[in-house]
């Protein structure tokens, strides 16, 4: 076999590894899709009818509930990538990693595998939180090519998350230090055109918002779904999520090449 | 590797932490096919050459060839021929036995069936067939400790390091671990093992070196040390050729 070989190998082990853990902690996935469904329901039936009538064009609870269910599908998504970064610091602070550094393995098995089990996890998540946002009547436009998109963007965006992640947990030093330093990923949501458009914000906060990452992604998922033409959205979205892949990419391989457990 | 290329040589290693010199010009070969126990004091540096030797640390001088092969420019190389048994525990705690090493076969690109007949061997070898399915997290310490070690194995290495493999085991499972490692020995696996027992370097040893500030002070058979020092036991050896007694955790 080729080194190309054995590495895509030792990856998918180390894949089959980290869904066992996942599937060992059911409590950790039960509570990463708890809370996008807790801003669905909180979204939609406490804010929803006033927030629908906000809109451009107005509407009421399910016009909303149309606007902020691609939004939550993306707060899934850093929901999962958040618990990476539990994860990976997990790895690199215990003991086994010293094993896989004596092994002949690809190193970069270990990270790419950890990766590969986020994004079916994600795919998990989304699935469980697009399942209940069309059983409250959530009834997206897409055809076959806004369907693909739609799952295309959504899995750039976890990828992207999902790196910057395992940066983040193996930067920390410590699974108390990895669970919180990501947590600015919920955050910028709030400051995104995910819950209102952003010409309804402030001019400062509007700004911020329409210059985020989070923003052109949110858009172009909307787009997608509903069956339009997501436009330079698509091209800005794109961009953010293939950047902020390479760096952190680059990063956490650093930072892996460092890690020493003991 | 050809007969007469020594399984470990390590040539003035020297190792710093900072101002503190933890290896200072160590020199040390072990032949193939043989056990070697480097023994010392806390801090004397035996973890240090352990993982120098294993490719989990660079050395800052000197040269290290394990299998024939430079720790710094083969380290893959390297990496095929060895296993390594670390001081600390090196477990995936949320899988169960069977799977940890089922992990250890699967990284070391074993074909199904070769892969499930070693683990079912370790298994039973180790006295863990009862406590496969169970995750490790459960195991008590020794039960652990052995889990470790057949991890070690699955990939059937030709040097092992083993760091302190017998701490924390009980009577039994220190005697068990013994047998294991004659019998890897007559098999042809060549052995580095740090201990802190004495009685452990006598009954396994071929040759014992004391490591004690930075560098080897003596080095020889258990027998060969006994009558140099003019003591019976190893402890006595050490007092003699150090001038202050091993910290022995008996
Ligand atoms: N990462 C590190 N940074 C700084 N100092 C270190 C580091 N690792 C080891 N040392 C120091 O190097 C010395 C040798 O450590 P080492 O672990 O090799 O000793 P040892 O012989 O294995 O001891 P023990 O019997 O306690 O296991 C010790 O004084 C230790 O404090
Ligand atoms: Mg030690």
């Amino acid at each position: 076999m080729t080194t190309l070989a054995y590495a895509v190998r030792d990856s998918r082990t180390m894949l089959r590894r980290n869904l066992k853990h996942m599937l060992r902690y059911p409590s950790l996935t039960i509570m990463l899709i708890a809370q996008p469904v807790l801003f669905l329901l909180l979204f939609v039936y406490v804010f929803g009818g006033t927030m629908g009538a906000g809109l451009p064009g107005g509407g009421g609870r399910d016009a909303y509930l149309g606007y902020v269910a691609p939004a939550i599908l993306v707060i899934t998504v850093s929901s999962v990538a958040l618990s990476i970064a539990i994860y990976a610091a997990k790895d690199a602070t215990e003991g086994i990693i010293d094993r896989f550094r004596t092994m002949p393995i690809a190193r970069s098995s270990v990270l790419t595998g950890l990766v590969a089990a986020a994004v079916v996890q994600t795919a998990f998540a989304v699935t469980v939180v697009l399942g209940l946002a069309l059983a409250l009547g959530y009834r997206p436009d897409a055809g076959v090519p806004g369907w693909l998109g739609a799952i295309g963007i959504l899995t750039l965006l976890a990828i992207a998350l999902t790196w910057l992640c395992v940066a983040l947990g193996l930067a920390a030093g410590s699974v108390e230090t990895a669970s919180n330093t990501p947590m600015f990923l919920m955050i910028m949501p709030f400051l995104s055109s995910a819950f209102v458009p952003t010409d309804s914000m402030s001019t400062g906060l509007a700004w911020v918002a329409e210059h985020q990452p989070f923003t052109p992604v949110i858009d172009t998922l909307r787009a997608f779904l509903d069956g339009r033409d997501p436009g330079s959205d698509a091209v800005w979205a794109i961009g953010w999520c293939l950047l902020v892949t390479v760096l952190c990419f680059a990063w956490s391989r650093r930072l892996f090449s460092k890690v020493r457990a003991g | 590797m050809n007969l007469t290329t020594p399984a470990i040589e390590v040539a003035a290693l020297r190792k710093a932490y900072g101002d503190q010199v933890v290896l200072d010009g160590l020199d040390l070969t072990v032949p193939a096919g043989t056990v070697y126990a480097l023994l010392g004091p806390n801090g004397a540096g035996k973890t240090t050459t352990v993982n120098i030797c294993s490719t989990l640390l660079a050395p800052d001088a000197g040269t290290v060839a394990v299998a024939g092969h430079d720790v710094r420019t083969r380290s893959d190389a390297v990496r095929r021929s060895i296993g390594l048994t670390g001081q600390f525990s090196a477990i995936d705690e949320l899988l169960t036995g069977r799977e940890n090493l089922r992990l250890m076969a699967d990284l070391a690109h074993l074909s199904r069936p070769d892969a499930r007949a070693r683990v079912d061997e370790q298994l039973a070898r180790f006295g863990l067939t009862e406590a496969a399915d169970r995750r490790a997290a459960t195991y008590s310490g020794g039960m652990k400790r052995r889990l470790d070690l057949a991890m070690t194995l699955v990939s059937r290495p030709q040097v092992i390091f083993l760091d302190e493999p017998t701490t924390g085991l009980d009577p039994r499972s220190r005697r068990d671990l013994w047998q294991i490692v004659r019998e890897l020995v007559a098999d042809g696996v060549t052995i580095l093992l740090t201990t802190q027992y004495l009685e452990e370097a006598d009954q396994l040893a071929h040759t014992v070196g004391l490591l004690d500030g930075g560098r080897l002070v003596a080095e020889g058979t258990p027998a060969e040390l006994k009558a140099q020092s003019g003591g019976e036991t190893l402890d006595d050896v050490f007092l003699a050729l150090t001038g202050h007694a091993a910290e022995v955790v008996r």
